[in-house]
């Protein structure tokens, strides 16, 4: 899992049915400083996050498991809204 | 998932059996402010993209399986949905 922040939304009418009703985020993984690392990508929402938010979200087979009985066709999920993180 | 552009057809007559009846797309992956970014990748199409459109592509095998609707079928990148808007807010 990693750090990102939502940078954005992505809208599409025609996409696989099994991805109707489910919010596309823009992702830009976060370094623990909070600086950008690594490219964007667009992951599934399961928490409700909105544009601007810190979250967390995790990769792989793994990322459609928030969505079962469905499966969706994803390889990135976001499973948490970050309240804040502290670093020693 | 990445945003890519569609920006080629591949065709091959002999594939193995599960990729039958699969259409495949050269895609280029893009930044957010419409760049190429990495090298073009082949993946299965599932939502009747065309040359030219931005797509969202899965790179993930049991994603890329899912969209094609078979099991364990050798693919590992698909297009899953056509991209209308990408809204980057401040």
């Amino acid at each position: 899992m990693q750090l990102a922040r939502v940078l954005g939304e992505v809208v599409s009418t025609m996409k696989d049915a099994n991805l109707i009703g489910i919010k596309l985020l823009v992702l830009q993984p976060l370094a623990a400083g909070g600086e950008a690392a690594g490219r964007t990508l667009v992951a599934l929402d399961s928490v409700g996050a909105g544009v601007g938010e810190h979250v967390f979200f995790v990769r792989g087979r793994e990322a459609a498991f928030p969505f079962y009985p469905a499966e969706p066709p994803t390889d990135a999920a976001v499973i948490g809204i970050v309240d804040h993180w502290d670093l020693e | 998932m990445q945003i890519c552009r569609v920006v080629g057809t591949v065709v091959a007559t002999q594939k193995h059996r599960k990729l039958e009846g699969a259409k495949l797309m050269l895609v280029q992956p893009l930044t957010l402010d419409d760049q190429p970014r990495g090298t073009t990748l082949l993946a299965i199409d599932s939502v009747g993209a065309g040359i030219g459109e931005k797509v969202l592509v899965v790179i993930e095998g049991k994603a890329a399986g899912d969209a094609l609707g078979k099991k364990a079928a050798a693919v590992d990148a698909a297009i899953i949905g056509i991209v209308d808007a990408v809204e980057v807010g401040a």
